[in-house]
């Protein structure tokens, strides 16, 4: 399944859902990873964990264990 | 008087707008029931007088943290007139999430569009008059930090103050808006309520807090809801209306904000070189080296280290001996010289009283007030450069890079800096943790500063290093000491964060701020609010406690002022319960006493331990400033020596965990502001110490401890293992 927490410095993806858990989850939508919303990975931190990333105009840290929780579409092959 | 309530995101510049409108006015008080800051002023440039309430920042209005509820409960019990949204609008789309929810509620609003400089800059442009017509309030360009339109903002401020405004929800025009509608005329019935839509929409997203105000409802919210099918949110309604507010944003923003052109930004290119893979972290530590070297250094440009100027070339006093000092030195050598200067006074001015009394003002007293002074000028220089670092938005991504491995003592990347901090002095470090955003993250970092030892502590490791085993291991003695108290911080946090915080996890998910110039006079108002309290509560705390040990050990039982440390009370007291110490190895013998009067009087410094022992065991000069074979052939050899190594370790671990100079605990007293908080604190200091001083003492005296604590220990780490991959199948079944 690919999640944010799969994805590689300058990979692009669009949220289809968030499965954290209640608070988690709310705080996510809340600062804007709702469906639909495309994301880009910015960067790792320099030891590999926190990841960076960008939404919406602005930038987001958070950690690769709540990273898992957000459910990206399946790149297309053509 | 207009009360006016500042809400916004967090790094929406609310803390720069509010000290510009309000200026000298502003005070920091408690929230009532919880230690979260809050703070008021007044703006007095127009007629009438408005008070300014900062409230805490916030992303959203979903009470999960104590300071979204205060906001909440601020707003919601009507005690602002008039509410200020700020809004960065460099960053329009999140920041109009926490807009539309305050829409709802029946207040007058304006806004404050933040930042309108910067977006001029990056040759960007944002309609004015249809963003204030999309939300049907006055929006307000403002730059919060170079005074620009403050006047013009507040003049509509007071305009809508005179008015009403019911609340709006961009709900209503959502796929939910049937369901908000009936909703709604529910809550029409009751008369009472106020801020209808909200309470309509909070019912809808199923909230804790609404749910409980109107049980009645909930069945009948939860009925029609069921009609409502969907396949992304699954019922999870909070998520369904979060969704809702960013379509409504990002379907209505292309109107008004327009793009000119692109350009590069700075910040971009300064932030592959902050936080670079490979130079990210050296650079983070090179800038520590210097703030640290700009504030301690004696030798500021490396002269005598490199052997340009020669020892004994010059002399410039305060300036520097042989070499140019630091200005954190230069500013500390000016206030040693003022001390004594005033101390010679007392001691003048006392000359003809008695003995005692100009005992109680030169020893006491001025020994205790001068004690905090002295501290004051490398504090104030620390807590400037880490305002500094706050403000540019840099310490952010010291958070960002290190969070992996301050997550091993259970903390975020954030409580880096602060713990840092605590090994040259912990009350800059402790006073550093009001960066914490977590309340519970500030307390645990708090408890664990005394364990990375302080600069003041190093004399009583260099003492004890140079008199153990003939001096022969000095430097492994030093490092094991330093190494013990990262070990027994990492625990700590381990236990303290497995059974004691668990609650909420604190996660990390945490807004990357643009870099931003810092404005001087903020990071000013901080300080000297900070050094403020500080002050005020070392003079109590300081002047206090030095007065009572210095009535302690000046004076026996009697009430005769004697030299003889043992007739003293505090050596009566410290024979009495020494026996307390000896499951640490320390408390008994003949010399008992003198190791826990040493760590008595550690509580006014540190240094003071090592001295007490000195002076106890009659060493002619000052023990702080012998080599270590003078330490060896002097009498103080033989008091240590009479302790075995491992109680002679648990000794050193003991005065290294427990509680720290008084100067530390004063500055943790004013930052854990309640007073059971305080009380606990202290506590856990105590049986820490205690506890690990048993656990050394035993482990290195004795082989059946040895073999006891090495099977516990290896059961332990055995254990996490198992744990670990049980919970990584779980999860993996999970997926």
């Amino acid at each position: 399944m690919r999640t944010l927490a799969t994805l590689k410095p300058g990979d692009k993806g669009t949220i289809i859902n968030v499965t954290a858990p209640n608070s988690l989850r709310q705080r996510l939508y809340d600062l804007g990873l709702t469906p639909g919303t495309e994301v880009d990975l910015v960067k790792f931190a320099p030891l590999g964990d926190p990841i960076e990333i960008k939404l919406r105009g602005y930038r987001l840290t958070l950690r690769k264990n709540e990273a898992i929780f957000v459910i990206l579409e399946e790149q297309k092959h053509d | 008087m207009i009360k006016v309530a500042l809400v916004g995101n967090p790094n929406a510049g609310k803390t720069t707008l509010f000290n510009s409108l309000t200026g000298s006015s502003a005070r920091v008080s408690n929230w009532p029931g919880v230690t979260i800051d809050k703070k008021t002023g007044f703006y007095k440039k127009l007629g009438e007088k408005i008070e300014i309430i900062d409230l805490p920042g916030l992303y959203s209005f979903n009470p999960y943290t104590n300071e979204e509820k205060i906001a909440r409960d601020y707003i919601l019990d009507e005690q602002a007139d008039v509410i200020i949204n700020i809004v960065d609008a460099t960053n329009l789309e999140r920041n109009l999430y926490l807009t539309t929810q305050l829409l709802e509620m029946d207040v007058p609003i304006v806004i404050a569009l933040n930042f309108i400089d910067v977006i001029e800059k990056d040759n960007i442009y944002i309609d004015m008059t249809k963003l204030s017509n999309l939300l049907g309030v006055p929006v307000i360009p403002i730059s919060a930090l170079k005074n620009k339109s403050l006047k013009e903002l507040m003049a509509n401020v007071l305009l809508v103050s005179k008015t009403q405004r019911l609340g709006k929800t961009i709900i209503e025009s959502s796929c939910l808006g049937s369901i908000l509608q009936r909703v709604t005329n529910l809550l029409e019935k009751d008369e009472t309520i106020k801020h209808r839509n909200y309470h309509a929409v909070k019912l809808i997203e199923n909230d804790h807090y609404e749910l409980a105000m109107h049980p009645e409802l909930a069945s009948f919210v939860n009925e029609l809801k069921t009609l409502e099918k969907d396949d992304i949110f699954h019922g999870d309604y909070a998520g369904k209306i979060a969704d809702c507010r960013y379509k409504f944003i990002t379907h209505n923003i292309k109107k008004i904000i327009v793009f000119k052109a692109h350009k590069p930004k700075i910040n971009q290119s300064l932030d592959k070189v902050l936080t670079h893979k490979f130079w990210g972290i050296p650079l983070f530590a090179f800038i520590m080296f210097l703030i640290f070297h700009l504030t301690f250094s004696e030798d500021l440009f490396f002269f005598n280290s490199l052997g340009i100027i020669k020892e004994g070339a010059f002399d410039f006093g305060v300036f520097g001996n042989s070499a140019i000092n630091s200005p954190g030195v230069i500013l500390f050598n000016s206030m040693d010289l003022l001390i004594n200067y005033i101390g010679s006074l007392i001691t003048l001015a006392t000359n003809n009283s008695a003995p005692w009394m100009q005992s109680l003002f030169v020893d006491g007293i001025w020994a205790g007030v001068g004690a905090v002074l002295s501290f004051l000028p490398q504090i104030i220089v620390l807590f400037m450069f880490i305002s500094m670092l706050e403000d540019t938005g840099y310490m952010a991504r010291v958070a960002f890079m290190l969070d992996r491995l301050t997550r091993k003592f259970g903390l975020s990347g954030r409580a880096f800096l602060p713990l840092l901090m605590c090994f040259g002095c912990a009350v800059p470090g402790i006073m550093a943790t009001r960066t914490l955003k977590n309340e519970k993250e500030r307390r645990l970092t708090i408890l664990l500063s005394p364990f990375f030892s302080c600069g003041a502590k190093l004399p009583i490791w260099l003492v004890f290093g140079a008199i153990l085993f003939n001096g022969q291991y000095t430097d492994l003695i030093i490092t094991s000491i330093y190494l013990l108290g990262i070990v027994v911080a990492i625990v700590t946090g381990y236990i303290a964060n497995r059974f004691f915080i668990k609650s909420e996890a604190s996660p990390f998910v945490m807004e990357m701020p643009e870099y931003r110039v810092p404005k001087w006079l903020n990071v000013f108002a901080r300080s000297w609010e900070k050094i403020r309290d500080y002050v005020i509560n070392a003079a109590t705390i300081i002047a206090a406690s030095t007065i009572i040990i210095w009535f302690l050990t000046s004076f026996s039982f009697s009430f005769q002022m004697t030299a003889d440390s043992r007739q003293s009370m505090l050596g009566v007291i410290s024979s009495f319960i020494a026996p307390i110490f000896i499951p640490l190895g320390f408390g008994g013998g003949d010399f008992g006493w003198v190791f826990v009067v040493a760590s008595f009087t550690g509580l006014i410094a540190k240094e003071m331990v090592p001295s007490t022992l000195g002076t106890i065991a009659q060493v002619s000069g000052d023990v702080l400033q012998m080599g270590g074979s003078e330490l060896l052939s002097s009498p103080l050899a033989t008091i240590i020596n009479t302790l075995t190594p491992g109680a002679a370790f648990a000794f050193m671990a003991f005065n290294l965990l427990t509680i720290p100079c008084m100067a530390s605990v004063s500055a943790a007293r004013v930052e854990l502001k309640s007073r059971r908080h305080f009380i606990l604190t202290l506590l856990l200091w105590i049986s820490i110490s205690y506890v690990s001083g048993v656990i050394v003492y035993l482990a290195i005296d004795y082989l059946i401890a040895q073999i006891v604590f090495g099977v516990i220990v290896l059961a332990l780490i055995t254990f996490l293992i198992i744990e670990r991959q049980v919970k990584k199948k779980r999860g993996l079944t999970h997926e």
